[in-house]
């Protein structure tokens, strides 16, 4: 039988199926961060078990880490108490932790390729719904609860029900400053919100082959935005070469072995998928959300739409509630709307390839008046790797803020927020009702299309620059 | 975990579709390291004013809707991430039962560990129920899980759908761990396999 990639990982990880239950999945690595993990090692501790297999396991701090002033204790004592539990319980069950003062530590998502964590074929989980990032290594990576994350640490498998196949092949290349960021959002643009719910999707085609691996792992990062479990891009020799002399990636006869089983995974000509959907990458332009849903987005050449745009009676009043919430009249030009903060940065965009392209618009310009720019590398060793290319310097030149690592604006637990009312373009992935502070408006975007915006002050189409 | 029971309870309605978690509980409660207690912050931002009072307007905070277990709500219930605290603070706010066209898929997983029961509903079958509480505000409904059934009083009811190895742990509450540590001699061997197969993974 021809098998899709995400079939291969199944039957390959499927341990067993008790009469009345679900089938029980191997889950090869399980990663974890300071926010969906406490309540995960108290449930072990109360019922008295252990964690099956320590070296499975990859944990950072990452949600609730200040971006600034990293040397001063964590001024919230709620946040302090999450991350020392953090600490005492990778201590006590002798986990590997990249705390905060690690030159290792970062955003999760960012972090785990960093050091080829997850290898292409495997299953991998963690408390966290961009989990699904990992996709892009051709692994099977999704997001859980805290019962499934003790489930994990105390079975090393999870009960699992098989998702339906989901083909999202997007053909032809992309146009210039069009990126992986853009095809994620028109995306859920075009399925909305819940479009891929109960699937996994594949992505595939010629504009996903000519992404770079950083951008595979943006558009797997938002697989979850489209309501998918999980996204998968076939492993290649870009894969490979990504992963090649990586910490825990295997060398010398290990790597032929794990090569020769990587070679397996793409999906079998002409496997059957549940439901497919092709694109064309020329047409994707530079996309920006206008709406409190990532579904709710439009390129930048648009008008925001008016709710009577909206057959469906429940869209319409989202369109509603989103242009009041979000203050914005419809049938504005997205061009006309005027930003205050400028946020590149999270799992999404926090990678090098984005504070490259974003340094590269910067370069030579300076922030607009009344506009706060700030530029959060996902990781140690993507603000390291920055500054020894000397982006750092084009930031700060330009008058943008240049931190430390960690999740900072993307979910705003950090102290690191809009206030109500404050209109942000942000390279992170969700831009819900108060996701970046109570009040705050939150415009998705590239981490090129959010540069550009800075000097700017307003949304503008970079293919034009 | 609490075994899920045939009940009659009052069903609050909110007309929202794509309701997220960040909406069910906002991120500044997510740094306790307990799970208990997240009830009182359940949609914090819709429910309470600046000055920490009750928003009149919001659809929970209604006279009628108040000891209500059954939750009524528009399509994608829970999309967003995948934290538990909004099963948590849904069921320690009193919620057992969410009926809803859809469910963001990890939430839905979430439920039936917190001995919560999302139901699929169609289209027109939630319509109808929404349209049954708009009529009659502080109607309670019955949910018979053993026979996967909704009854309602003015006969809006219908027969759900729900995986039989879920509704079965539901219903019994059975700990989902320890069923599948009963599996644990398939787990070892599957194991051994897997460090032949992947040796790279066991270095
Ligand atoms: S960067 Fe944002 S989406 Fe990514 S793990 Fe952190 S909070 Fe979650």
């Amino acid at each position: 039988m021809k098998k899709t990639m995400y079939e291969k990982i199944w039957d390959s990880h499927f341990v067993v199926e008790a009469a009345g239950q679900a089938p029980l999945l191997y889950v090869d690595r399980h990663l974890m961060h300071e926010v969906t993990s406490p309540q995960a090692f108290e449930g072990l501790r109360n019922a008295n078990r252990k964690v099956r297999n320590p070296h499975s396991i990859l944990a950072t701090m990452d949600h609730c880490v200040p971006t600034k002033n990293r040397n001063l204790p964590i001024a919230d004592p709620i946040a302090k108490k999450q991350i020392e539990t953090m600490a005492d319980n990778c201590k006590e069950n002798d986990l590997n932790l990249y705390d905060m003062k690690n030159p290792n530590n970062g955003v999760i998502h960012i972090v785990v390729p960093e050091h080829g964590f997850v290898p292409p074929g495997m299953i991998v989980v963690c408390g966290d719904s961009h989990t699904a990032t990992h996709g892009a290594f051709g692994a099977l990576a999704f997001g859980i609860g805290t019962s499934e994350v003790e489930h994990v640490m105390a079975t090393q498998t999870l009960p699992q029900k098989k998702s339906k196949t989901m083909l999202i092949q997007i053909d032809g290349e992309l146009s210039k400053y069009a990126s992986a960021k853009d095809i994620a959002l028109a995306i859920t643009g075009k399925i909305g919100t819940a479009g891929g719910t109960g699937h996994v999707i594949e992505y595939a085609g010629e504009a996903i082959s000519k992404l770079s691996m950083e951008g595979r792992m943006t558009l797997c990062n938002m697989a979850i935005e489209a309501g998918a479990r999980a996204g998968l891009v076939a492993p290649d020799q870009k894969t490979y070469d990504y992963l090649k002399g990586r910490e825990f990636v295997p060398s010398g006869e290990n790597w032929d072995k794990a090569l020769a089983y990587w070679k397996t995974l793409p999906s079998d000509h002409g496997a059957k998928y549940d439901t497919t959907i092709i694109l064309k990458a020329a047409d994707i332009e530079p996309q920006v959300t206008w709406g409190t849903s990532p579904e709710q987005v439009t390129g930048v050449n648009n008008i925001i739409p008016a709710p009577e745009d909206f057959d469906d009676k429940i869209k319409s009043q989202a369109c509603k509630d989103a242009l009041n919430y979000m203050g914005l009249k419809a049938h504005t030009k997205i061009t006309d709307i005027a930003v205050d903060l400028i946020f590149i940065g999270s799992c999404t965009n926090g990678r090098i390839e984005d504070f490259r392209i974003a340094a590269d618009i910067t370069k030579g310009t300076k922030v607009a008046d009344n506009v706060t720019a700030i530029a959060v590398p996902g990781s140690y060793h993507v603000k390291k790797q920055a500054e020894d290319e000397g982006l750092d310097k084009i930031f700060t030149e330009a008058g943008w803020e240049w931190r430390e690592p960690g999740c900072s604006m993307c979910l705003a637990m950090n102290g690191d927020e809009l206030t109500a009312g404050q209109r942000s373009a942000s390279t992170s992935n969700r831009n819900f009702e108060g996701r970046q502070g109570k009040g705050g408006r939150t415009h998705l975007v590239s981490p090129a299309m959010a540069a550009a915006a800075a000097s700017a002050g307003h949304f503008v189409d970079i293919r034009n620059l | 975990m609490q075994a899920y029971t045939k009940h009659q309870s009052i069903a609050a309605l909110m007309r929202r579709s794509n309701v997220d978690t960040d909406q069910i509980i906002p991120k500044q409660f997510l740094k306790k390291v307990e799970r208990s207690g997240f009830g009182q912050h359940l949609f914090h931002d819709w429910r309470f004013n600046e000055d920490g009072s009750d928003n009149k307007d919001f659809e929970l905070n209604k006279a009628a809707f108040k000891g209500a277990k059954i939750l009524v709500v528009g399509d994608n219930f829970g999309c967003g991430s995948s934290r538990e605290h909004a099963p948590w603070a849904i069921e320690d706010y009193g919620f057992n039962t969410i009926i809803s066209t859809s469910y963001a898929d990890i939430f839905y997983n979430n439920c039936f560990k917190n001995s919560i029961l999302p139901i699929v509903a169609t289209k027109d079958q939630l319509d109808r129920l929404m349209d049954e509480i708009d009529a009659n505000e502080g109607v309670s409904f019955t949910i018979d899980l053993e026979n996967q059934q909704i009854i309602t009083p003015a006969g809006n009811g219908f027969k759900f759908e729900v995986d039989a190895f879920r509704k079965d742990n539901l219903s019994k509450g059975l700990d989902d761990i320890g069923l599948t540590l009963e599996q644990s001699a398939s787990i070892d061997k599957y194991e051994e396999k897997h460090k032949q197969n992947f040796p790279w993974l066991w270095t």
